[in-house]
C-alpha cells in the first residue's frame, strides 16, 4: 500500500468503491457541511470536498475536509490549480495530511470566467498533470517540487479527473495515459450519461492496459428534472447527454421526474459494473445528497466494506 | 507586434481637463500597424479632443508628432524641441513608449491614450490575436508551433482540459482550443507520439516570475 487511504484499501479489497461529493457552503456555516456529510455516512467510502467549485467562493475544501474527518469519515481533498501557486498548494497538502487527510483529487478547475469572481487573476502555475507529479514526488521521493527534502512527507492517494466526452475524442485515452504516467492512482470521471461512448472509451483504455494501472470510477449524477437534463446537455462544457435521456425525463410528469432521474442513475451503475476496468462509482448528487444512500442501495452497492480508519 | 486599442474618449478628456496645451505623440511601429496610435490616429484623436473641448467652451491646443520608435531614446529625444511649449504629453504608443517619455522628461506629465494589450499577430484585416506571453523559455518546439501559455485559457502545458468542444474553448466559443490546434499540428507533422511526453512544470523565473527582466548583450554594450 502506498498510503493509509480508505479508498486505496477498498480498491485493494477488490470491492467496487463508492465515493460521493459535498460542496462546502458559501459562508462560515460549518453545520451545513456536517449535515450534508452525515447523510452519506455508511453509504460511501470517501467523500470528495470540492474546491471553489464553478469558480465561486466557498468555504475552503481543506477546512470542510477537517469537519468531515471529525465525523469519522474519509474526506477527499479536491484542489484546483486555478487559485494557488505551487507554494500554496504544497503548504495546504502538508496541512491537510497533518490533519489526517490522505486522499486528494487534482484538478485544473473551472475557469474564473464561469464564477462569481470573473475579475480574479487565475494562477495556473502548474497544470493538473504536473500537479499529480508534484504530489507523487512529495510522497515517493519525499521532495518538494522545488527539490528540497520534506520532513515526514505526506502520503497522499492521488486522484485525477477524466472526461471521456471532451474533444478531441481520439486524445481522451492519451490524456488519461499522461495522468497515469504522472502518478495518478484513481480517476473520477465526468458525469456519464452516454454509456455507449463511455464503454468505447474504456475499450481504448483496456487496449492499452491502462485499466491495470489506475482505478477508474465513472461519475454518476442523478437528474432532478428534464430542465436540469437540458441544461447539462446544452450549457455544461464537455457534458454528453444523449437525446434518449432527455426524452425519458420529458416523458414522465414533473413530479415523477426525480424518480426517473434516480432510475437512470441506478441503471447506469448496474450496466457499468459489468465493464472491465470499472473499479467503483463516484455518485455526485449535486445539492441532492440525501438521495445518495437510495441510489447506492438500489444499485446493490451496500453494505460498504468495513475499513479501519 | 505589440497590440493596443485606444482608450475611451471620456477617459482621455478627463485626464487632459487641467491643460490647455498638449503634445500628442504617435509611434510609427506596432501601434501604427494595429491602427491604434500611428500618424493617422494621432490626427483623428487630435481633432476629436479639440472638438470635445470646444463643446465645453474651452480650447485645447494640440501639437502632433509621430516618432519613428517611441521605445527608443534616440527618437524620443526629438520631442525636446516641442516639450517646453506644452503642459502635458499624451502618448499613443504602447506602454513602453509612454514610459520612455516619462523617463526622459522628468517634470512633464504624460498620459497613455491607448491600452496596451498583447503580443499578437494579425489574423485577418481588423482582427488581431494573442500569440505570445514572453515567458522567456519558448516551448513552441515541443508544441507544434502553437503556444499553450498564450493560447490556452488555463495555460495548460499538458492539455486539453475537459472543456474542449468541437475545437473551441469552454471560456468562449470564439476562442480556439489551443490543444486541439496543437494536436492537429502534431498529427500533420507525424509527431503524435510527442503528445504523451509529459511537459514538466515550468520555471517562471524566465518570465515575470523573476521580477522585471533585462537583456544585456555584452557585444553591443558601449
Amino acid at each position: 500500500m502506498k498510503t493509509e487511504s480508505v479508498l486505496e484499501k477498498v480498491f485493494a479489497s477488490g470491492e467496487l468503491a463508492v465515493t460521493s461529493e459535498c460542496g462546502p457552503p458559501r459562508g462560515a456555516v460549518p453545520e451545513k457541511i456536517i449535515e450534508k456529510a452525515k447523510m452519506l455516512k455508511g453509504y460511501v467510502d470517501a467523500v470528495n470536498v470540492t474546491d471553489n467549485q464553478t469558480a465561486m467562493v466557498r468555504m475552503s475544501s481543506f477546512a470542510a475536509c477537517v469537519f468531515i474527518k471529525q465525523l469519522g469519515m474519509s474526506p477527499i481533498l479536491q484542489m484546483v490549480t486555478r487559485d494557488r501557486n505551487r507554494l500554496a498548494m504544497q503548504a495546504d497538502i502538508l496541512g491537510a495530511y497533518s490533519h489526517g487527510i490522505d486522499t486528494m483529487l487534482c484538478l485544473s478547475g473551472d475557469h474564473p470566467h464561469f464564477g462569481d469572481h470573473p475579475m480574479a487573476a487565475n494562477v495556473h502555475d502548474i497544470d493538473s498533470v504536473q500537479f499529480v507529479q508534484m504530489i507523487k514526488d512529495m510522497r515517493d521521493k519525499g521532495k518538494f517540487q522545488g527539490g528540497d527534502d520534506i520532513l515526514n512527507p505526506p502520503k497522499m492517494f492521488i486522484g485525477a479527473a477524466a472526461n471521456p466526452f471532451a474533444d478531441p475524442f481520439e486524445l481522451r485515452v492519451a490524456r488519461l495515459a499522461k495522468k497515469i504516467n504522472a502518478g495518478t492512482d484513481f480517476i473520477q470521471t465526468q458525469c456519464i450519461y452516454n454509456l455507449d461512448k463511455f464503454e468505447k472509451w474504456m475499450e481504448g483504455v483496456r487496449d492499452r492496459g491502462l485499466h491495470e494501472k489506475v482505478n477508474i470510477m465513472p461519475g454518476i449524477t442523478p437528474m432532478k428534472t428534464v430542465g436540469m437534463a437540458k441544461y447539462m446537455k446544452n450549457r455544461v462544457p464537455g457534458m454528453d447527454v444523449p437525446d434518449e435521456i432527455i426524452k425519458r425525463m420529458a416523458g414522465v410528469p414533473k413530479e415523477k421526474q426525480p424518480e426517473e432521474g434516480i432510475k437512470i442513475s441506478v441503471e447506469a451503475i448496474e450496466r457499468l459494473k459489468a465493464v472491465e476496468g470499472v473499479k467503483g462509482f463516484h455518485v455526485m448528487a449535486i445539492e441532492w445528497e440525501q438521495k445518495v444512500p437510495e441510489i447506492v442501495e438500489r444499485a446493490g452497492l451496500l453494505p460498504r466494506p468495513t475499513i479501519d480508519l | 507586434m505589440i497590440t493596443a486599442e485606444r482608450k475611451p474618449m471620456e477617459e482621455l478628456i478627463e485626464c487632459l481637463r487641467p491643460y490647455n496645451r498638449i503634445l500628442l505623440v504617435g509611434c510609427n511601429e506596432c501601434v501604427t500597424v494595429c491602427s491604434a496610435g500611428g500618424r493617422k490616429e494621432v490626427g483623428i484623436l487630435s481633432s476629436a479632443l479639440q472638438m470635445a473641448f470646444m463643446k465645453e467652451g474651452k480650447t485645447l491646443e494640440v501639437k502632433e508628432m509621430t516618432l519613428e520608435r517611441q521605445c527608443d531614446p534616440e527618437y524620443v529625444e526629438e520631442l525636446v524641441i516641442q516639450i517646453d511649449q506644452v503642459e502635458a504629453v499624451m502618448s499613443m504608443a504602447c506602454g513602453c513608449g509612454v514610459q520612455e517619455i516619462a523617463r526622459r522628461f522628468k517634470t512633464k506629465p504624460v498620459f497613455p491614450a491607448v491600452n496596451t494589450e498583447f503580443m499578437g499577430a494579425s489574423e485577418r484585416p481588423g482582427v488581431w490575436v494573442e500569440r505570445c506571453q514572453g515567458c522567456g523559455d519558448c516551448v513552441l518546439g515541443l508544441t507544434g508551433g502553437i503556444c499553450p501559455i498564450a493560447r490556452c485559457s488555463k495555460r495548460l502545458l499538458n492539455g486539453p482540459c475537459g472543456g474542449s468542444t468541437n475545437g473551441k474553448c469552454e471560456v468562449d466559443p470564439d476562442i480556439e482550443c489551443a490543444w486541439q490546434l496543437i494536436w492537429d499540428r502534431l498529427k500533420a507533422l507525424g509527431l503524435e507520439d510527442r503528445y504523451e511526453e509529459n511537459i514538466a512544470a515550468k520555471d517562471w523565473r524566465t518570465g515575470r516570475g523573476g521580477g522585471p527582466r533585462k537583456i544585456i548583450r555584452e557585444d553591443l554594450v558601449k
